[in-house]
């Protein structure tokens, strides 16, 4: 038998139809020829990692479009990674559901501002997101910098601004953002491992 | 985790304590049913709930929430009372042997050293008695009354099954049955694995449950061995990741500290970091300490970073206190900061006394979230009734919501709880304008830059001088930043033996830590992670699953930290002559000349068996700490203290004295003390917890999750229901000293009340997921109830044991 098991995947798929004619004695090339053409066949396969808890599961995600500069590509199905050595293919029910979460109605799609006593949200461009937002921390670094003690120790700090850094994001991310953190000179800086 | 998870299989025994695998880490509880199944392994449970991880042990004990040292204690007494430890393993790989100073004390549960007004120790009194070599003195034969182990046996001899179960509530014979399983593993060729989360990290002496833990493990000689270890499930994807470099108050990547303000001169900062052995021929790796930080500092400041300067000691900020997030709220409350940036985190759901967070957030001058949710954090201004009862016209900050993209469409790497490094690919574009984090911080940085380079400002020269020769600097790209942690060679590295001899060429990638230098040649933006990005190219990738030794090391796929190790303390799985304490599990063991076996040993290769060299080389004792003369804020040796609150009016481990009620070094702010409830007004012991089809505050974003678990509720047991009238499915009101939520009740047999020395103690479980954002139907956060305490050591909340009421509502 000549098929891999994306195409196994397919027959199993296919249903009562399929599977009852493979019974009946049609090898499953056959039956592959005669079946519909399936989503999954026409996907790019990309491996992650689930973001949830620390197990580490591995996930294969089948995204439409073939990487072409013009196709959006877009994730239609996730489902754990068969040849990952810790879940060997499982997830559990909030890994399974894992494409709601990447397709969920909350997801921000731009950046936006709430001005003082204000009740609503108003969007704005990046651009003046970057903008006020570096002009803000620029002004209360410079405003509240402590250079030294007031007992002559050098001591370079920012206290007036703190940040939290995330728990599900990359390595590379959490490394850019330490080294920009510190070198601002701040202090009041955590990640989630508290929590 | 000191092991992995497919290790897990390997075991004899699993104690699941202070954590919930089965609902909490689903995938990786698998490998406790391998052991189960194929292992012929036993699984027991102690937790104040009948868990699903109880409904799949071979034992089951329940516990009141906040006693796991005093349940832990009474297991050592165990052991030492009925000579189950594991005699080879203690004697030559812990510090049992080792003289303590003459002035150490534990007096009705205060140790020597206190200062009540600061609520801190001074641990100089906890040391060990040095000779003239400056090396600890030991005693071999342990028979010295100030050596560890007669100190250990004394200290817990006071935890007497009888006083177990009036602290814990849980009955004697069920201690001594676990007692039993436990103790089976001091055989040489058994071992047991502990497996424990959240529910030991959150409490007021977490770091200390934690720690008994290990010791019990160390007695019975259970660290370092294949199927043993103390195995933290991290309760997030990258959290441990995060750990690793160094994203907290006071860290540098790779657990270096930052200094302190008092630590202005260099080469002292470096001393103190740069541990002498304490016993002679230890491998005492942190004697390496200046290698990492200068190649730290020369990845960060390039050529700004001189030996003349301190490799720019002065562009490192210095530490008056600890600014962890507790601290951070109480300074916003207080007025002290104005801006606050949040990354992927949402402190209004995750911090306790929400009272006390919206305070905090509402004096902020200026907010930034950058997450791909709309979080509860980024909306603590608006009002969503009972949920969130606010005024937005009285809160002046100004918000900022950035939207970034998820894990799905973007490239790079992970750390999971077994340390592995594991990369990742893009499937898609985010959604709208969604940009990634890297790209948010590094369009940040580049703009404070340019202001500074126009207008000048405080002290812009680390700003100035920050290594940036990114592709494109407002966009750096995952590999990168992903080669940079793993650092390179800055000229032609040399044999120190050979100076002919070319090492490693300018540029190249470096292959290990080992390979780190402190004169300025190198850089390493987190020397833990060198190894991952090597010449041969992304190590993290790797995707050959094969396990040659059948014992779940893949060494082959992903890579590990510490120079892909899996195992850490693997040489403790040789005894001391360097032979595998079992046969049937080998890991790593003496082949005559050198340390084989199926993991990367962690020890000198070359090191014989004959040299003494402990395993535990991070240690410059170079073996394993039953007692901690340093490193610990709340005494060498765990001790019981009470829930901050608690459901019972006194601590029977020190009935005479109320100081040692709580944790007596645990930081209390002006205020929160007062917040407390007391047993009288709030009679029931709560504990927070996960449920299997939520991630924390993240999938009640998700449909499918919210469909599965849409409403919010609340567990007690029977013989509570009874007594307040409550019926499944009622609505009931649960209240703490710092608010109120009203949710469903869900009635079960899981929890039942409990007998602790005469007090009769109900739990009440409070599911955490709901919130008034996402696709679930609003509910309550349930850290409207916590309490604002935390850790002494880590700072991490009392999330776990506070009291309440509760109420038909």
């Amino acid at each position: 038998m000549d098929i891999n098991r994306r195409q196994f995947l397919k027959v199993c798929a296919a249903g009562v139809s399929s599977s009852s004619l493979a019974m009946l004695g049609f090898s499953p090339q056959p039956v592959l020829a005669e079946a519909r053409s399936f989503k999954l066949a026409r996907t790019t396969e990309t491996r992650n990692t689930c973001p949830y808890c620390s197990v580490g599961c591995g996930i294969l995600m089948y995204s439409l479009g073939d990487n072409a500069k013009n196709a959006k590509a877009e994730i239609i199905h996730i489902e754990g990674d068969p040849d990952h050595p810790v879940n060997r293919g499982t997830l559990c029910p909030k890994g399974a559901g894992l494409l709601g979460f990447v397709h969920s109605e909350n997801r921000l799609k731009y950046p936006e501002y709430r001005a003082p006593a204000s009740n609503e949200w108003k969007r704005i461009s990046w651009e003046e997101a970057f903008d006020r937002i570096a002009k803000l921390m620029k002004a209360d670094r410079d405003a509240n910098f402590v250079a030294q003690t007031a007992d002559g120790l050098t001591v370079n700090r920012w206290l007036t601004t703190g940040m939290l850094a995330a728990s599900a994001s990359s390595n590379e991310s959490g490394y850019i953002t330490h080294k920009v953190v510190r070198t601002l000179g701040m202090l009041v800086f955590d990640n989630q491992a508290r929590v | 985790m000191t092991n992995h998870w497919s290790d897990i299989k390997n075991t004899d025994l699993v104690l699941i304590m202070g954590g919930n695998a089965a609902e909490a880490h689903p995938c990786g509880f698998k490998w406790v049913t391998e052991a189960k199944a194929h292992n012929k392994a036993k699984l027991v449970v102690v937790d104040p709930r009948f868990t699903r991880s109880a409904a799949m042990s071979d034992y089951y004990a329940p516990i009141r929430t906040g006693t796991d040292i005093a349940f832990l204690g009474g297991v050592i007494n165990y052991l030492i009372s009925n000579d189950k430890i594991q005699h080879e393993y203690v004697k030559h790989y812990t510090n049992a042997t080792f003289i303590i100073n003459e002035k150490f004390e534990l007096n009705e549960g205060i140790f020597s050293g206190y200062d009540e007004t600061k609520r801190r120790y001074d641990p100089s009194s906890w040391g060990y008695e040095l000779d003239h070599d400056g090396y600890a003195k030991v005693d071999e034969t342990m028979q010295h009354p100030r050596c560890v182990y007669q100190i250990l046996k004394k200290h817990y001899s006071r935890y007497t099954p009888e006083l177990v179960s009036q602290i814990c509530g849980t009955p004697q014979d069920a201690f001594l049955k676990v007692c039993e399983h436990i103790s089976s593993t001091a055989a040489p060729n058994r071992v047991m694995t502990i497996m424990y989360a959240l529910g030991w990290t959150q409490h007021s002496q977490g770091s200390q449950m934690i720690r008994t833990g290990a010791m019990v493990q160390l007695l019975l000689g259970n660290i370092g061995l294949p199927g043993g270890g103390m195995n933290a499930l991290r309760g997030h994807s990258n959290i441990q990741g995060l750990t690793d470099l160094g994203l907290l108050s006071n860290l540098l990547t790779g657990y270096m500290t930052l200094p302190g303000e008092k630590e202005q001169d260099y080469e002292k900062y470096v001393a103190a970091r740069t541990l002498k052995p304490l016993r002679p021929n230890q491998v005492n790796y942190w004697q390496n300490f200046p290698k990492f930080q200068v190649s730290l500092m020369k990845a960060w400041y390039g050529k700004a970073a001189t030996k003349e300067n301190n490799w720019a000691f002065e562009y490192l900020p210095k530490l008056d206190k600890q600014y962890d997030v507790l601290q951070a709220f109480e300074l916003m409350g207080q007025g002290k900061m104005n801006g606050y940036i949040c990354q992927g985190f949402n402190p209004l759901a995750s911090f306790p006394n929400k009272a006390k967070i919206i305070h905090g957030l509402s004096k902020l001058k200026f907010l930034v979230t950058m997450d791909p949710l709309a979080t509860e954090t980024s909306e603590f201004w608006k009002n969503f009734g009972p949920y969130n009862d606010v005024d937005p016209a009285k809160i002046q900050t100004e918000v900022f919501r950035l939207p970034t993209t998820c894990f799905a469409e973007e490239d790079g790497s992970i750390v999971n709880s077994g340390r592995w490094l594991q990369w990742h690919w893009k499937g898609a574009e985010g959604p709208g304008e969604a940009l990634t984090d890297p790209e948010i911080m590094a369009e940040l940085f580049v703009r404070l830059r340019a202001l500074y380079a126009k207008d000048g400002g405080a002290f812009p020269d680390p700003i100035m001088n920050l290594e940036w020769s990114y592709r494109i600097p407002t966009e750096p790209s995952p590999e990168e930043l992903a080669k940079e942690y793993n650092g390179r060679a800055l000229v032609d590295l040399t044999d120190p033996k050979d100076p002919t001899k070319v090492l490693l060429k300018a540029g190249e990638q470096v292959p290990g830590f080992a390979m780190l230098r402190d004169d300025g040649s190198t850089a390493c933006g987190c020397w833990i992670f060198a190894g991952c990005w090597t010449q041969a190219g992304n190590q993290m990738a790797r995707r050959d699953n094969s396990d040659p030794y059948g014992i779940g090391q893949t060494l082959n796929w992903a890579w590990s930290w510490p120079a892909n190790r899996r195992v850490l303390y693997n040489r403790a799985s040789s005894d001391a002559a360097g032979k595998p304490w079992n046969p049937h599990h080998k890991l790593v063991f003496w082949t005559g000349d050198k340390w084989g076996g199926s993991d990367v040993p962690d020890m000198p290769p070359t090191a014989a068996p004959d040299q003494n060299v402990g395993p535990f080389i991070m240690n410059a004792e170079g073996v394993a700490r039953l007692f901690a003369p340093t490193g610990l804020a709340d005494g060498p040796l765990p001790e019981h203290y009470e829930p901050f609150e608690s459901p019972v009016p006194v601590n029977l481990m020190n009935p005479k004295n109320p100081k040692a009620f709580s944790n007596p070094a645990a930081r209390v702010f002006k205020g929160d003390m007062e917040a407390f409830g007391t047993s009288k007004d709030f009679p029931y012991a709560a504990t927070t917890y996960r449920l299997t089809e939520h991630f924390h505050y993240w999938t009640k974003h998700v449909d499918v999750c919210a469909i599965i678990q849409p409403q919010q509720f609340v567990e007690i047991g029977e013989e509570l229901a009874k007594e307040k009238g409550v019926k499944a499915g009622d609505k009931v009101k649960v209240r703490s000293n710092r608010g109120e939520i009203i949710a469903v009740a869900v009635v079960t047999k899981r929890i039942k009340p409990l007998d602790c020395g005469g007090v009769k103690v109900h739990h009440v479980g409070i599911p955490i997921h709901w919130g008034f954002k996402g696709v679930a139907r609003m509910g309550y956060l349930a850290n409207t109830l916590t309490p604002f305490v935390g850790d002494a050591n880590t700072q991490t909340p009392e999330f776990k044991s506070f009291v309440v009421n509760i109420e038909k509502a």
